[in-house]
Protein backbone atom coordinates (compact mmCIF):
# COMPACT_ATOMS: atom_id res chain seq x y z
CA UNK A 1 0.00 0.00 0.00
CA UNK A 2 1.12 3.56 -0.52
CA UNK A 3 -0.02 6.86 0.99
CA UNK A 4 1.15 10.25 -0.18
CA UNK A 5 1.05 13.40 1.97
CA UNK A 6 1.09 16.41 -0.31
CA UNK A 7 1.08 20.15 0.36
CA UNK A 8 -2.72 20.47 0.14
CA UNK A 9 -3.79 18.03 2.82
CA UNK A 10 -6.84 19.79 4.21
CA UNK A 11 -10.43 18.55 4.06
CA UNK A 12 -11.25 20.67 1.03
CA UNK A 13 -8.84 18.45 -0.88
CA UNK A 14 -9.67 15.25 0.96
CA UNK A 15 -10.93 13.53 -2.14
CA UNK A 16 -7.69 14.02 -4.03
CA UNK A 17 -5.81 12.59 -1.03
CA UNK A 18 -8.11 9.56 -1.05
CA UNK A 19 -7.76 9.07 -4.78
CA UNK A 20 -3.98 9.01 -4.51
CA UNK A 21 -3.96 6.04 -2.10
CA UNK A 22 -2.79 2.70 -3.43
CA UNK A 23 -4.19 -0.26 -1.47
CA UNK A 24 -2.46 -2.94 -3.52
CA UNK A 25 -0.07 -5.26 -1.62
CA UNK A 26 -1.80 -5.09 1.79
CA UNK A 27 1.26 -6.58 3.52
CA UNK A 28 3.34 -3.38 3.45
CA UNK A 29 2.74 0.35 3.77
CA UNK A 30 4.92 3.00 2.16
CA UNK A 31 4.37 6.61 3.20
CA UNK A 32 5.71 9.24 0.80
CA UNK A 33 5.52 13.01 1.05
CA UNK A 34 5.82 16.19 -0.93
CA UNK A 35 9.46 17.26 -1.11
CA UNK A 36 9.10 20.84 0.14
CA UNK A 37 5.94 21.23 2.15
CA UNK A 38 3.63 18.82 3.96
CA UNK A 39 0.11 19.72 5.06
CA UNK A 40 -1.55 16.73 6.67
CA UNK A 41 -5.02 16.95 8.17
CA UNK A 42 -5.48 14.62 11.19
CA UNK A 43 -7.82 12.63 8.89
CA UNK A 44 -4.92 11.83 6.56
CA UNK A 45 -2.69 10.97 9.49
CA UNK A 46 -5.15 8.61 11.17
CA UNK A 47 -5.74 6.77 7.92
CA UNK A 48 -1.98 6.23 7.55
CA UNK A 49 -1.75 5.28 11.23
CA UNK A 50 -4.64 2.80 11.02
CA UNK A 51 -3.07 1.11 8.02
CA UNK A 52 0.35 1.09 9.75
CA UNK A 53 -1.17 -0.62 12.77
CA UNK A 54 -2.82 -3.14 10.46
CA UNK A 55 0.37 -4.11 8.61
CA UNK A 56 2.68 -3.73 11.60
CA UNK A 57 5.57 -1.42 12.38
CA UNK A 58 8.14 -3.66 10.68
CA UNK A 59 6.29 -3.38 7.38
CA UNK A 60 5.67 0.38 7.42
CA UNK A 61 8.20 2.85 6.06
CA UNK A 62 8.41 6.57 5.39
CA UNK A 63 10.33 6.52 2.17
CA UNK A 64 11.63 9.91 1.16
CA UNK A 65 13.52 12.73 2.83
CA UNK A 66 11.04 14.73 4.84
CA UNK A 67 11.08 18.54 4.73
CA UNK A 68 11.01 20.50 7.98
CA UNK A 69 7.25 21.01 7.61
CA UNK A 70 6.97 17.26 8.10
CA UNK A 71 7.78 17.70 11.77
CA UNK A 72 4.06 17.36 12.46
CA UNK A 73 4.27 13.73 11.32
CA UNK A 74 6.70 13.14 14.14
CA UNK A 75 4.92 15.18 16.77
CA UNK A 76 1.58 13.60 15.97
CA UNK A 77 3.15 10.18 16.48
CA UNK A 78 3.30 8.70 12.98
CA UNK A 79 6.99 7.79 13.11
CA UNK A 80 6.39 5.61 16.17
CA UNK A 81 4.21 3.37 14.02
CA UNK A 82 6.82 2.95 11.30
CA UNK A 83 10.17 1.27 10.84
CA UNK A 84 11.74 4.59 9.85
CA UNK A 85 13.65 6.58 12.48
CA UNK A 86 12.49 10.16 12.86
CA UNK A 87 14.89 12.80 11.54
CA UNK A 88 13.39 15.29 13.97
CA UNK A 89 15.42 14.77 17.11
CA UNK A 90 16.23 18.35 18.04
CA UNK A 91 13.13 18.82 20.20
CA UNK A 92 12.07 21.90 18.28
CA UNK A 93 8.44 22.84 18.84
CA UNK A 94 5.88 22.47 16.11
CA UNK A 95 4.76 26.04 15.42
CA UNK A 96 1.48 25.10 13.76
CA UNK A 97 -0.53 24.66 16.92
CA UNK A 98 -1.70 22.38 19.64
CA UNK A 99 -2.56 18.80 19.01
CA UNK A 100 -3.66 15.41 20.24
CA UNK A 101 -1.22 12.83 18.84
CA UNK A 102 -2.38 9.65 17.13
CA UNK A 103 -4.09 7.55 19.81
CA UNK A 104 -5.72 4.15 19.70
CA UNK A 105 -8.92 3.62 21.67
CA UNK A 106 -10.12 0.05 22.18
CA UNK A 107 -12.75 0.26 24.92
CA UNK A 108 -15.33 2.55 26.49
CA UNK A 109 -13.03 3.09 29.46
CA UNK A 110 -10.16 4.02 27.11
CA UNK A 111 -12.54 6.49 25.48
CA UNK A 112 -13.49 8.16 28.76
CA UNK A 113 -9.84 8.52 29.75
CA UNK A 114 -8.91 9.85 26.30
CA UNK A 115 -11.64 12.50 26.34
CA UNK A 116 -10.63 13.64 29.82
CA UNK A 117 -6.94 13.79 28.88
CA UNK A 118 -7.14 15.36 25.42
CA UNK A 119 -8.76 18.70 26.25
CA UNK A 120 -5.74 20.05 28.17
CA UNK A 121 -3.59 19.19 25.11
CA UNK A 122 -5.70 21.44 22.90
CA UNK A 123 -5.77 24.30 25.47
CA UNK A 124 -9.37 25.17 24.59
CA UNK A 125 -11.56 27.45 26.63
CA UNK A 126 -14.25 25.81 28.76
CA UNK A 127 -17.05 26.93 26.45
CA UNK A 128 -15.33 25.38 23.43
CA UNK A 129 -14.59 22.01 24.96
CA UNK A 130 -18.16 20.67 24.90
CA UNK A 131 -18.48 20.49 21.14
CA UNK A 132 -15.06 18.85 20.74
CA UNK A 133 -15.79 16.29 23.46
CA UNK A 134 -19.18 15.67 21.90
CA UNK A 135 -17.80 15.04 18.41
CA UNK A 136 -15.01 12.74 19.55
CA UNK A 137 -17.29 10.96 22.03
CA UNK A 138 -19.87 10.11 19.38
CA UNK A 139 -17.42 9.16 16.63
CA UNK A 140 -15.23 6.93 18.78
CA UNK A 141 -18.27 5.22 20.21
CA UNK A 142 -19.50 4.49 16.68
CA UNK A 143 -16.25 2.68 15.95
CA UNK A 144 -16.33 0.68 19.17
CA UNK A 145 -19.95 -0.37 18.64
CA UNK A 146 -20.31 -0.85 14.92
CA UNK A 147 -16.98 -1.48 13.21
CA UNK A 148 -16.07 -4.85 14.78
CA UNK A 149 -12.43 -3.88 14.47
CA UNK A 150 -9.84 -5.53 16.67
CA UNK A 151 -7.43 -2.63 16.22
CA UNK A 152 -9.56 0.06 17.87
CA UNK A 153 -10.44 3.61 16.86
CA UNK A 154 -7.44 5.62 15.69
CA UNK A 155 -7.86 9.28 16.63
CA UNK A 156 -5.90 12.51 16.20
CA UNK A 157 -6.79 16.17 16.50
CA UNK A 158 -5.10 19.50 15.96
CA UNK A 159 -5.98 23.06 16.93
CA UNK A 160 -4.91 25.79 14.51
CA UNK A 161 -4.79 29.14 16.33
CA UNK A 162 -4.62 31.30 13.19
CA UNK A 163 -8.02 30.02 12.02
CA UNK A 164 -9.28 29.11 15.53
CA UNK A 165 -10.15 25.70 14.18
CA UNK A 166 -10.02 22.19 15.62
CA UNK A 167 -9.53 19.42 13.05
CA UNK A 168 -10.38 15.88 14.02
CA UNK A 169 -9.83 12.54 12.27
CA UNK A 170 -11.11 9.14 13.42
CA UNK A 171 -10.42 5.94 11.50
CA UNK A 172 -10.88 2.21 11.86
CA UNK A 173 -10.02 -0.80 9.74
CA UNK A 174 -13.19 -2.68 10.64
CA UNK A 175 -16.06 -3.96 8.54
CA UNK A 176 -16.94 -0.63 6.87
CA UNK A 177 -20.31 1.10 6.59
CA UNK A 178 -21.78 -1.14 3.90
CA UNK A 179 -21.47 -4.31 6.00
CA UNK A 180 -22.50 -2.51 9.16
CA UNK A 181 -25.78 -1.36 7.59
CA UNK A 182 -26.44 -4.41 5.43
CA UNK A 183 -28.43 -6.49 7.93
CA UNK A 184 -31.34 -4.05 8.17
CA UNK A 185 -30.97 -1.65 5.24
CA UNK A 186 -29.30 -3.57 2.39
CA UNK A 187 -27.53 -0.65 0.72
CA UNK A 188 -26.66 -1.46 -2.88
CA UNK A 189 -23.35 0.39 -2.88
CA UNK A 190 -20.80 1.90 -0.49
CA UNK A 191 -22.06 5.35 -1.46
CA UNK A 192 -25.64 4.42 -0.61
CA UNK A 193 -24.33 3.12 2.74
CA UNK A 194 -22.77 6.55 3.39
CA UNK A 195 -26.05 8.29 2.49
CA UNK A 196 -27.93 5.99 4.87
CA UNK A 197 -25.39 6.47 7.67
CA UNK A 198 -25.81 10.26 7.40
CA UNK A 199 -29.62 10.09 7.40
CA UNK A 200 -31.26 10.79 10.77
CA UNK A 201 -32.88 7.77 12.40
CA UNK A 202 -30.99 5.15 10.39
CA UNK A 203 -28.92 2.75 12.48
CA UNK A 204 -27.32 -0.56 11.60
CA UNK A 205 -29.02 -2.22 14.56
CA UNK A 206 -32.73 -1.96 13.67
CA UNK A 207 -35.32 -0.58 11.24
CA UNK A 208 -37.53 0.54 14.12
CA UNK A 209 -38.25 4.28 14.44
CA UNK A 210 -36.55 5.62 17.53
CA UNK A 211 -33.87 2.96 17.27
CA UNK A 212 -33.03 0.39 19.91
CA UNK A 213 -32.30 0.97 23.57
CA UNK A 214 -28.67 1.59 22.56
CA UNK A 215 -28.81 3.31 19.16
CA UNK A 216 -30.91 6.04 17.59
CA UNK A 217 -29.10 6.49 14.29
CA UNK A 218 -28.37 10.10 15.15
CA UNK A 219 -24.62 10.26 15.68
CA UNK A 220 -23.25 10.97 12.20
CA UNK A 221 -26.19 13.18 11.26
CA UNK A 222 -25.54 15.32 14.35
CA UNK A 223 -21.81 15.60 13.61
CA UNK A 224 -22.39 16.50 9.96
CA UNK A 225 -24.95 19.09 11.06
CA UNK A 226 -22.57 20.61 13.61
CA UNK A 227 -20.03 21.00 10.78
CA UNK A 228 -22.64 22.53 8.50
CA UNK A 229 -23.93 25.09 11.01
CA UNK A 230 -20.37 25.99 11.95
CA UNK A 231 -19.62 26.38 8.21
CA UNK A 232 -17.00 23.70 8.06
CA UNK A 233 -15.96 20.62 6.18
CA UNK A 234 -17.02 17.12 7.12
CA UNK A 235 -15.81 14.03 5.28
CA UNK A 236 -16.51 10.33 5.40
CA UNK A 237 -14.78 7.53 3.51
CA UNK A 238 -15.63 3.83 3.50
CA UNK A 239 -15.27 1.13 0.87
CA UNK A 240 -15.19 2.74 -2.55
CA UNK A 241 -17.22 5.77 -1.48
CA UNK A 242 -16.22 9.18 -0.23
CA UNK A 243 -18.48 12.11 0.70
CA UNK A 244 -17.32 15.62 1.64
CA UNK A 245 -19.70 18.24 2.98
CA UNK A 246 -18.60 21.56 1.54
CA UNK A 247 -18.24 24.77 3.49
CA UNK A 248 -21.46 26.73 3.60
CA UNK A 249 -21.65 30.13 1.93
CA UNK A 250 -21.03 32.89 4.49
CA UNK A 251 -23.64 35.14 2.81
CA UNK A 252 -26.40 32.85 4.10
CA UNK A 253 -27.12 33.74 7.72
CA UNK A 254 -28.23 30.32 8.95
CA UNK A 255 -27.33 27.24 6.94
CA UNK A 256 -30.41 25.10 6.45
CA UNK A 257 -30.17 21.52 7.67
CA UNK A 258 -31.44 18.66 5.56
CA UNK A 259 -32.24 15.11 6.58
CA UNK A 260 -31.15 13.95 3.14
CA UNK A 261 -27.35 14.28 2.83
CA UNK A 262 -27.62 14.54 -0.96
CA UNK A 263 -29.35 17.91 -0.52
CA UNK A 264 -26.35 19.41 1.26
CA UNK A 265 -23.65 21.05 -0.86
CA UNK A 266 -21.12 18.26 -1.17
CA UNK A 267 -18.84 16.27 -3.41
CA UNK A 268 -18.97 12.51 -3.54
CA UNK A 269 -17.51 9.60 -5.43
CA UNK A 270 -18.40 5.93 -5.71
CA UNK A 271 -15.12 4.95 -7.32
CA UNK A 272 -12.47 5.76 -4.74
CA UNK A 273 -9.74 3.20 -3.95
CA UNK A 274 -11.40 0.48 -1.88
CA UNK A 275 -10.78 1.09 1.84
CA UNK A 276 -11.70 -1.74 4.24
CA UNK A 277 -12.78 0.43 7.11
CA UNK A 278 -14.29 3.82 7.84
CA UNK A 279 -12.78 7.25 8.24
CA UNK A 280 -14.64 10.31 9.50
CA UNK A 281 -13.14 13.79 9.63
CA UNK A 282 -14.50 17.12 10.73
CA UNK A 283 -13.30 20.68 11.17
CA UNK A 284 -14.81 22.89 13.86
CA UNK A 285 -14.16 26.60 13.61
CA UNK A 286 -14.80 27.79 17.12
CA UNK A 287 -15.70 31.39 16.13
CA UNK A 288 -18.48 30.12 13.90
CA UNK A 289 -19.96 27.56 16.27
CA UNK A 290 -23.16 28.78 17.93
CA UNK A 291 -23.94 27.95 21.51
CA UNK A 292 -24.09 24.21 21.86
CA UNK A 293 -27.67 24.13 23.18
CA UNK A 294 -28.84 26.10 20.12
CA UNK A 295 -26.95 23.79 17.83
CA UNK A 296 -28.58 20.75 19.36
CA UNK A 297 -32.07 22.23 19.30
CA UNK A 298 -31.78 23.06 15.60
CA UNK A 299 -30.40 19.63 14.74
CA UNK A 300 -32.99 17.90 16.92
CA UNK A 301 -35.83 19.66 15.12
CA UNK A 302 -34.65 18.31 11.75
CA UNK A 303 -34.24 14.86 13.27
CA UNK A 304 -37.87 14.96 14.53
CA UNK A 305 -39.12 16.09 11.15
CA UNK A 306 -37.26 13.24 9.43
CA UNK A 307 -38.92 10.70 11.73
CA UNK A 308 -42.35 12.26 11.09
CA UNK A 309 -41.81 12.16 7.35
CA UNK A 310 -40.71 8.53 7.41
CA UNK A 311 -43.70 7.64 9.57
CA UNK A 312 -46.05 9.27 7.09
CA UNK A 313 -44.57 7.16 4.31
CA UNK A 314 -45.79 4.07 6.17
CA UNK A 315 -49.40 5.27 6.58
CA UNK A 316 -51.92 3.02 4.90
CA UNK A 317 -53.88 4.64 2.10
CA UNK A 318 -57.66 4.20 1.81
CA UNK A 319 -58.86 1.83 -0.89
CA UNK A 320 -61.16 3.64 -3.30
CA UNK A 321 -63.03 1.85 -6.06
CA UNK B 1 -40.63 7.02 47.28
CA UNK B 2 -37.88 8.93 45.50
CA UNK B 3 -34.50 7.64 44.32
CA UNK B 4 -31.63 9.99 43.52
CA UNK B 5 -28.93 9.12 41.00
CA UNK B 6 -25.84 11.32 41.31
CA UNK B 7 -24.40 11.29 37.81
CA UNK B 8 -21.02 12.91 38.49
CA UNK B 9 -19.93 10.02 40.70
CA UNK B 10 -20.81 7.61 37.88
CA UNK B 11 -19.74 9.45 34.71
CA UNK B 12 -17.37 12.25 35.73
CA UNK B 13 -17.66 15.66 34.14
CA UNK B 14 -18.69 14.53 30.64
CA UNK B 15 -21.35 11.87 30.13
CA UNK B 16 -20.38 9.81 27.06
CA UNK B 17 -19.82 6.23 28.22
CA UNK B 18 -22.88 4.32 27.02
CA UNK B 19 -21.89 1.22 28.99
CA UNK B 20 -22.38 3.26 32.14
CA UNK B 21 -25.65 4.69 30.78
CA UNK B 22 -26.92 1.17 30.17
CA UNK B 23 -25.91 0.06 33.67
CA UNK B 24 -27.75 2.99 35.26
CA UNK B 25 -30.80 2.29 33.09
CA UNK B 26 -30.94 -1.44 33.76
CA UNK B 27 -29.96 -1.43 37.42
CA UNK B 28 -31.58 1.76 38.65
CA UNK B 29 -34.03 3.51 36.34
CA UNK B 30 -36.07 0.59 35.01
CA UNK B 31 -36.57 -1.14 38.39
CA UNK B 32 -37.67 2.11 40.04
CA UNK B 33 -40.08 2.95 37.23
CA UNK B 34 -41.53 -0.56 37.37
CA UNK B 35 -42.43 0.18 41.00
CA UNK B 36 -43.87 3.55 40.05
CA UNK B 37 -41.22 5.43 41.99
CA UNK B 38 -39.89 8.88 41.25
CA UNK B 39 -36.25 9.15 40.13
CA UNK B 40 -34.20 12.30 40.47
CA UNK B 41 -31.22 12.28 38.11
CA UNK B 42 -28.75 14.83 39.42
CA UNK B 43 -26.31 16.29 36.86
CA UNK B 44 -24.51 18.52 39.33
CA UNK B 45 -20.87 19.05 38.14
CA UNK B 46 -21.51 17.29 34.83
CA UNK B 47 -20.58 19.74 32.04
CA UNK B 48 -22.01 17.96 29.01
CA UNK B 49 -23.32 14.78 27.48
CA UNK B 50 -23.57 13.09 24.12
CA UNK B 51 -26.92 12.37 22.55
CA UNK B 52 -26.08 8.68 22.41
CA UNK B 53 -25.43 8.60 26.17
CA UNK B 54 -28.80 10.18 26.95
CA UNK B 55 -30.48 7.90 24.39
CA UNK B 56 -28.96 4.84 26.08
CA UNK B 57 -30.10 6.19 29.44
CA UNK B 58 -33.67 7.20 28.61
CA UNK B 59 -35.03 5.70 25.38
CA UNK B 60 -36.00 2.33 26.86
CA UNK B 61 -37.64 3.82 29.98
CA UNK B 62 -39.66 6.15 27.71
CA UNK B 63 -40.56 3.38 25.26
CA UNK B 64 -41.55 0.95 27.99
CA UNK B 65 -43.16 3.17 30.60
CA UNK B 66 -44.24 6.25 28.58
CA UNK B 67 -46.29 8.50 30.92
CA UNK B 68 -44.94 6.79 34.00
CA UNK B 69 -41.46 7.72 32.79
CA UNK B 70 -42.44 11.30 31.86
CA UNK B 71 -44.10 11.79 35.23
CA UNK B 72 -41.44 10.19 37.38
CA UNK B 73 -38.12 11.13 35.78
CA UNK B 74 -36.84 14.43 37.15
CA UNK B 75 -33.59 16.03 36.03
CA UNK B 76 -31.79 18.15 38.59
CA UNK B 77 -28.91 20.59 38.06
CA UNK B 78 -28.76 19.90 34.32
CA UNK B 79 -27.00 22.78 32.55
CA UNK B 80 -28.34 24.23 29.30
CA UNK B 81 -26.35 21.86 27.09
CA UNK B 82 -27.53 18.77 28.95
CA UNK B 83 -31.11 20.07 28.98
CA UNK B 84 -30.90 20.49 25.21
CA UNK B 85 -29.70 16.91 24.73
CA UNK B 86 -32.40 15.48 27.02
CA UNK B 87 -35.06 17.57 25.25
CA UNK B 88 -33.93 16.27 21.85
CA UNK B 89 -34.19 12.66 23.02
CA UNK B 90 -37.59 13.27 24.64
CA UNK B 91 -38.93 14.80 21.43
CA UNK B 92 -37.76 12.18 18.98
CA UNK B 93 -38.76 9.31 21.25
CA UNK B 94 -42.30 10.71 21.42
CA UNK B 95 -42.31 11.22 17.66
CA UNK B 96 -41.32 7.62 17.17
CA UNK B 97 -43.58 6.06 19.80
CA UNK B 98 -46.75 6.16 17.82
CA UNK B 99 -45.13 4.28 14.96
CA UNK B 100 -43.06 1.82 16.99
CA UNK B 101 -45.83 -0.76 17.23
CA UNK B 102 -46.02 -0.85 13.43
CA UNK B 103 -42.41 -1.82 13.02
CA UNK B 104 -40.49 -4.91 13.81
CA UNK B 105 -37.11 -4.58 15.37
Amino acid sequence: MRIYFNNLGNLRNFRSFVESIDFSDPSTLEIATHGQRIVAHPANLVLAAALAIKVGKANTHIVNEIPSTGRSLDRLGLYKLTNTPSPFTDGEKEPAGRFVPVSVIRSADDQSRFIADMIPLLHLSEENTTVVKYVIGELVRNVLEHSQTTDGAVVAAQYYPTTNRVSIGICDTGMGLWKSLNTYWSPKTDLEAIHLALTPGITGTTRREGGTSENAGAGLFFIKSIAKIARNYFAIYSGKAEYTLLKHDKRIATPRLFANPRMDPHTETASAPNFDGTLVAVDITLDETPEFKELLSAIGAVYDEAIRERRKMKYREPKFI
Amino acid sequence: MKKTIVMHTLVGSFAENKDIAKKIRVEQIMPELSRGNEIEIDFDSVDGSTQSFIHALLSDPIREYRDVAFDNLIFKNANDDIRAVISVVYRYMQESLSSSSDNDE
